[in-house]
């Protein structure tokens, strides 16, 4: 066989392969959207697993009102992006000190607070549990919040660090020297040049803050505040057995992260890696 | 003038004196910038840390005052066969979840890592789980596993009719049918990590091997996998915190049932605390959990002392 057709034959190998696995892959999801859009009736003279003999986007609805998933959605909004943000804020201000200042102690500060976020979330369950019902904060979305942005911080602090170091000094001191204040060297010359880490990490901890299940039962109780991921297990329990709203639940969790992925595909596989490789 | 980490670890010996004099002077408005983080990372982590090994030595229902009861939750753990069961079940998970992640990830890299047309596409149906919640991840392969679902379906249609059931349902197999989603979740994370390790090898070391003879698998063996050993160490301890983390998927797939056998280590900890109000006792498996993941933290704290320098 002369080389360009092996070549050629090693190409479509490749493809057959890489595409049937990126197929087995789809199709748990492919599954998911159709059952999404069948009728009850129909899931159930034909089974969950039959070939589909109806579309209908009335699991949609009644997942989405009757369901609770819009509110569910709205809590996990409202959480999500004020954590997000605050989160970053915090973690690049910290970040910012210990990477551009000689601080007392900032290479043991900077490791105990990434200790912190390694810690496993189990052993501060109960005492969070505890801590936001002696606040006054328990059942509500500000504890979730708090908490979030509490464990979340030493990675993120972590991250940027690691980014921020890595900027020359010269910028600084040139702008230091024009007569420019802490704040506004951090906020007019570090912050901008740090923009590609901080948006790797605003996709991943979007992902990460809005798919949280364990913190969200720990410190909620009542129906009305739950976030989507917990709201999703209460419509599991409330819709038994009726698929097609179950499954368009289960749509309406993925898309804002999928959506999310898709548009900053990217800076959120760069935050992957800058998390674990760096 | 602050001075400017940096610049002290750079500039030549001509300016060290100088700049370790002035090093400590450190705005005001820099320590806070510090020190609000740090303070709120105290409060909703490090305070309760303590608070939470404190109470693995209490008896607590939660409303009465917690009773110091010294090691007594530990000694009871020794007698607790579902302690026993979620211990085993934990290793079993960090063995089969993690080794198949490691092993399936590494693979799919090596398909997925060369530019080429379409990998994009490839890469990123393997990836697009990855951003799933595990709930909804859950709930998907729960339909699949129904009675009535497609696996069975598959099953029957291709004539193996006999291994159909209720997977969920059946104790020998609640377990494995656990991991399954959560594996489909994280071989496209482990992957990622992976394909950028296999781009950061330089080329010319396959070029040497190739000149010498290698084959492919003499490439892998002696090329690929020694230089893959820092992402090694990095895939190692992100599987081995997420295992010991490991709660959505279970939780909402079987809560650990049917009669415990898909229960880990993190799911009776949490029905023990929140179900069962044995705060206690929910706290000292806490405390298992974590000397169980110590290790991994240490290491990944010794590493990160060394980068931070």
């Amino acid at each position: 066989m002369n080389a360009p057709s092996r070549h050629k034959w090693a190409t479509a190998g490749f493809h057959l392969g890489a595409g049937g696995l990126s197929l087995l892959w789809l199709l748990p999801i492919l599954l998911v959207l159709v059952t999404s859009v069948r009728s009850f009736d129909d899931i159930a003279a034909n089974g969950l697993g039959g070939l589909p003999h109806s579309f209908t986007l009335s699991g949609f609805g009644q997942a989405w009102s009757d369901g609770g998933q819009q509110r569910a959605l709205i809590n996990s909004l409202l959480v999500t992006v004020p954590c997000v943000l605050v989160t970053l804020a915090l973690a690049s201000m910290a970040a910012f000190a210990l990477s551009r200042y000689a601080m007392p102690l900032r290479r043991t500060l900077l490791l105990v607070m990434l200790g912190g976020n390694l810690l496993p979330p189990q052993i501060l369950l109960i005492p969070v549990n505890k801590l936001t019902e002696l606040t006054g904060l328990f059942d509500s979305l500000t504890a979730l919040v708090l908490v979030q942005i509490g464990f979340g911080l030493g990675f993120y602090v972590f991250v940027l660090h690691g980014f921020m170091r890595a900027i020359p000094a010269e910028i600084q001191q040139a702008a230091v020297i024009d007569g420019a204040s802490p704040v506004q060297v951090f906020w007019r010359i570090i912050l901008p040049l740090t923009r590609p880490a901080l948006a790797a990490l605003c996709a991943l901890s979007f992902t990460w803050v809005f798919n949280d299940l364990l913190w969200a039962i720990t410190v909620l109780r009542s129906d009305a505040k739950m976030p989507i991921t917990a709201a999703l297990i209460g419509l599991q329990g409330q819709y038994v057995s009726m698929w097609n709203v179950i499954a368009a639940g289960s749509v309406i969790a993925a898309a804002p992260t999928v959506i999310v992925f898709l548009r900053f595909q990217r800076h959120f596989v760069a935050g992957l890696n800058l998390g674990a490789v760096k | 003038m602050a001075v400017l980490t940096a610049g002290e670890e750079h500039s030549g010996s001509r300016a060290a004196p100088r700049t370790r004099k002035r090093a400590t002077r450190v705005p005001p408005v820099v320590i806070a910038f510090v020190l609000v983080p740090l303070l709120a990372e105290a409060f909703w982590v490090f305070w309760p840390a303590l608070q939470g090994f404190y109470l693995s030595l209490t008896s607590w229902d939660g409303v009465s005052a917690p009773r110091f009861v010294g090691l007594g939750n530990f000694q009871e753990m020794l007698h607790d066969a579902t302690f026993r069961t979620a211990l085993l079940d934990t290793v079993l998970w960090l063995v089969l979840f993690g080794g198949l992640s490691a092993v399936l990830g590494l693979g799919a890299a090596l398909l997925l890592q060369q530019e080429r047309r379409g990998v994009g596409f490839y890469r990123a149906a393997l990836f697009l789980p990855v951003v799933f919640s595990l709930v909804a991840t859950a709930l998907v392969w729960q339909a699949l596993y129904q009675p009535d679902g497609m696996i069975n379906r598959v099953l029957g249609g291709v004539g193996l009719g006999g291994l159909e059931h209720a997977w969920l349902a059946d104790q020998d197999t609640a377990l494995y049918a656990v991991i399954v989603p959560a594996l489909w979740r994280q071989i496209g994370y482990v992957m990622v990590l992976y394909i950028a390790g296999l781009k950061g090898i330089d080329p010319v070391l396959y070029e040497a091997a190739k000149v010498d003879g290698a084959t492919l698998w003499q490439q892998f063996r002696n090329v690929t996998l020694p230089q893959l050993r820092s992402v090694n160490a990095v895939v190692l301890s992100v599987i081995i915190i997420d295992s010991l983390r490991s709660f959505d998927v279970v939780w909402s797939l079987t809560r650990g049932g049917p009669y415990h056998s898909s229960e880990l280590l993190s799911t009776y900890m949490y029905s023990t605390a929140f179900q069962s109000l044995r705060l206690g006792y929910g706290s000292a498996l806490a405390v298992v959990i974590f000397v169980l993941a110590f290790g991994v933290i240490a290491s990944y704290l010794v590493r990160a002392f060394k980068e931070a320098d």
